[in-house]
């Protein structure tokens, strides 16, 4: 749909506003572009529509380089959502919305009808249509803004900032009405923020820019749990990696590294022993070579006391582990589903290198509650 | 009490003449107003949008609008000769100044943000000069004029010296009358009225003409008292 080959924009003075940007962006996606103050996010979203034209490369619409289309017809066929909304004082809101189709010539029933459907989509009633924009209220306006950009069923969408001077509360249902309207129509949207959790919410895929570069290009999920580089994380912020941490963290991060273990060959009277000191009712059985082979609760050992003298006799090889990697999402399923107490961790050749207990999860949903930091100790085995 | 009395025995008795002094008067500062509209206009637009040739084309206006208007007058005497195209031809130029800054200053006050809106939505430049530079400056613009209308109704008054007639011709011959009150009076009443009237219908017309008028405050340009 839209393809990006090596844009570069220098500004006089040999200021390279955006710097050698490359990507291509499929129909139906929801990009966000974010990065600081200056990034060239602004820059990059008006080569778009050529009110900035590059000064290296090209850009594909459609497979059709925008520089040889002609700008006033390429500006009509991209809907522009720009920071400050701009809804024309002097025009009533049905003229407003209906200004690009004014501008293909569309007869005037059409105008006038398209204006009224595109209200309801908002659920706004068609009572404003004839009212100026100063009597509405700021939300309003926004909806406005948005919809006059959605008149002429324009296929791509560009939008700086649309919602920057909301409050939090109207922002945010705004953001929710607006995602589903876009999965609705199917439109493509270049987005344009500088707030995280705007863009972790609408997104398909975030563009994160520094200094006219593009450093990282992902869905939230995967920039989430793979973040590039530490200015990523850094702009991410700690408080979102943290809350994020469920989702995101594998069990190697969250186990512990020092599982209560037993070789096979240890006898019983030692294994109960060892029960004691650590103040556990389960061991773990390795073999020489660390491998998991199973393990003794303090039940069957009770059974098997008269019969059996070492561990190997007894232990239980039904045992349920998971891999070094897997998500913690994943575990706390597990968790959950099977009604289990811990759950050893493997490498791949299923040597034991970790436990995680019921005990590590509370840390977890402790700390994504109250933030890091406060952490209860690990390995209180049950 | 008795002045009064003179000055409506003047008018009584000549009636047509002050009429036709006082439309001959209105329409030479109409139709200074009205090509200098035509002139500067423009003028305002297009230094608006090349802001390098502001400051020229404003000091030159503002030149033209120190000269003293009998000194203006002289001059243009020597050029032109004498009768109310010289006259017209002052008042226009005096004209210019209030039009084009008024002019200038409004489109330069529309929002920035109007402007690239309407242009990111593939208005061409024609298009975003008639449907929203000068919509949105049009008060402005309006007041310019009205400035300007106002200024020519009192210089036109001086038409009288170079033989334009107006009603400077009827406080003229008073000054020259021995006892010429009432006839001075007769002439400056009607001028001063003038003022008042076009000032008036000037506001009228500007009401009509801006959409939304009441709504000024909310996108009003601080600009509206510039001259
Ligand atoms: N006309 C210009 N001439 C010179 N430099 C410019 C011009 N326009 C923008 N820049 C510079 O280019 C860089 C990128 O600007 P841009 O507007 O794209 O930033 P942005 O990412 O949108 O920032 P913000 O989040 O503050 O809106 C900035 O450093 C800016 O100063
Ligand atoms: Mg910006």
């Amino acid at each position: 749909m839209l393809k990006f080959d090596h844009v570069s924009k220098i500004y006089k003075k040999g200021k390279r506003a955006v710097d050698d940007l490359t990507f291509e962006i499929e129909q139906g996606e929801f990009i966000v572009l974010i990065g600081p103050s200056g990034c060239g996010k602004t820059t990059t979203m008006k080569m778009i529509n050529r009110l900035i034209e590059p000064t290296e490369g090209n850009i594909y619409l459609n497979g059709e380089n925008i520089l040889d289309i002609d700008p006033v017809k390429l500006r009509r066929k991209i809907g522009y959502v720009i920071q400050q909304i701009g809804l024309f004082p002097h025009m009533t809101i049905e003229q407003n919305i209906s200004l690009v189709p004014r501008l293909l010539k569309w007869p005037e029933e059409k105008r006038r009808e398209r204006a009224k459907s595109l209200l309801t989509l908002v659920d706004m009633t068609p009572d404003f249509l004839d009212r100026f924009p100063f009597e509405l209220s700021g939300g309003q306006q926004q909806r406005i803004g948005v919809l006059r950009a959605l008149a002429a069923d324009q296929p791509l969408i560009l939008m700086d900032e649309p919602f920057g001077a909301l409050d939090p509360i109207t922002r945010d249902s705004l953001q929710s009405e607006f995602k589903k309207l876009q999965q609705k129509l199917g439109k493509t949207i270049v987005f344009v923020t500088h707030d995280m959790d705007e863009a972790l919410k609408l997104a398909d895929r975030i563009a994160i820019m520094k200094e006219g570069r593009l450093i990282q290009f992902d869905t939230p999920d995967e920039i989430l749990r793979n973040p590039a580089n530490t200015f990523v994380e850094e702009f991410i912020g700690k408080e979102r990696l943290a809350q994020a941490r469920p989702h995101i963290q594998t069990v190697d991060q969250i186990m512990n590294q020092a599982p209560v273990a037993v070789n096979g060959d240890v006898s019983l009277t030692d294994a109960i022993k060892i029960m004691k000191n650590r103040r556990v009712d389960t061991l773990l059985v390795i073999d020489e070579e660390r491998k998991l082979e199973g393990y003794i609760d303090v039940e069957n050992i009770d059974i098997n006391r008269k019969k059996a003298k070492v561990v190997s006799e007894i232990v239980q090889r039904d045992i349920y582990a998971v891999k070094t990697g897997t998500l913690v999402r994943d575990t706390i399923r597990k968790f959950l589903n099977k009604g289990i107490k811990y759950v050893p961790v493997v490498d791949d050749e299923h040597h034991l290198v970790g436990i995680v207990t019921r005990a590590n999860l509370v840390d977890v949903v402790y700390d994504s509650i109250w933030g890091e930091g406060n952490g209860v100790e690990n390995g209180v085995h049950s | 009490m008795e002045t009064l009395r003179e000055v409506l025995y003047y008018y009584s008795e000549n009636g047509w003449y002050v009429w036709d002094q006082f439309f001959r008067q209105f329409l030479m500062s109409a139709y200074g107003v009205l090509f200098a509209a035509i002139v500067g206009i423009p003028i305002g637009i297009f230094i608006a949008h090349h802001n390098r040739l502001s400051p020229w084309v404003l000091s030159l206006a503002n030149i033209i609008q120190t000269i003293p208007s009998l000194a203006m007058l002289a001059v243009l005497m020597l050029v032109m000769g004498l009768g109310p195209n010289t006259v017209v031809f002052s008042l226009f130029l005096y004209s210019l100044l209030p039009i084009i800054k008024n002019t200038y200053t409004g489109i330069r006050n529309v929002d920035h943000a109007l402007l690239e809106s309407g242009k990111g939505m593939g208005m061409t430049k024609f298009q975003v000069l008639r449907m929203v530079e000068l919509p949105l400056s049009l008060s402005v613009i309006m007041a310019g004029l009205r400035t300007a209308l106002i200024i020519t109704i009192g210089v036109a008054t001086i038409g009288t010296f170079i033989g334009a007639g107006g009603l400077g011709d009827i406080i003229l011959r008073g000054t020259n009358a021995s006892n010429g009150t009432a006839i001075i009076l007769a002439g400056a009443i009607p001028t001063a009225l003038m003022a008042i009237i076009a000032d008036f219908l000037m506001g009228w017309l500007e009401k009509k003409l801006v959409p939304g008028r009441k709504k000024k405050k909310a996108w009003g340009t601080s600009a509206e008292k510039i001259v």
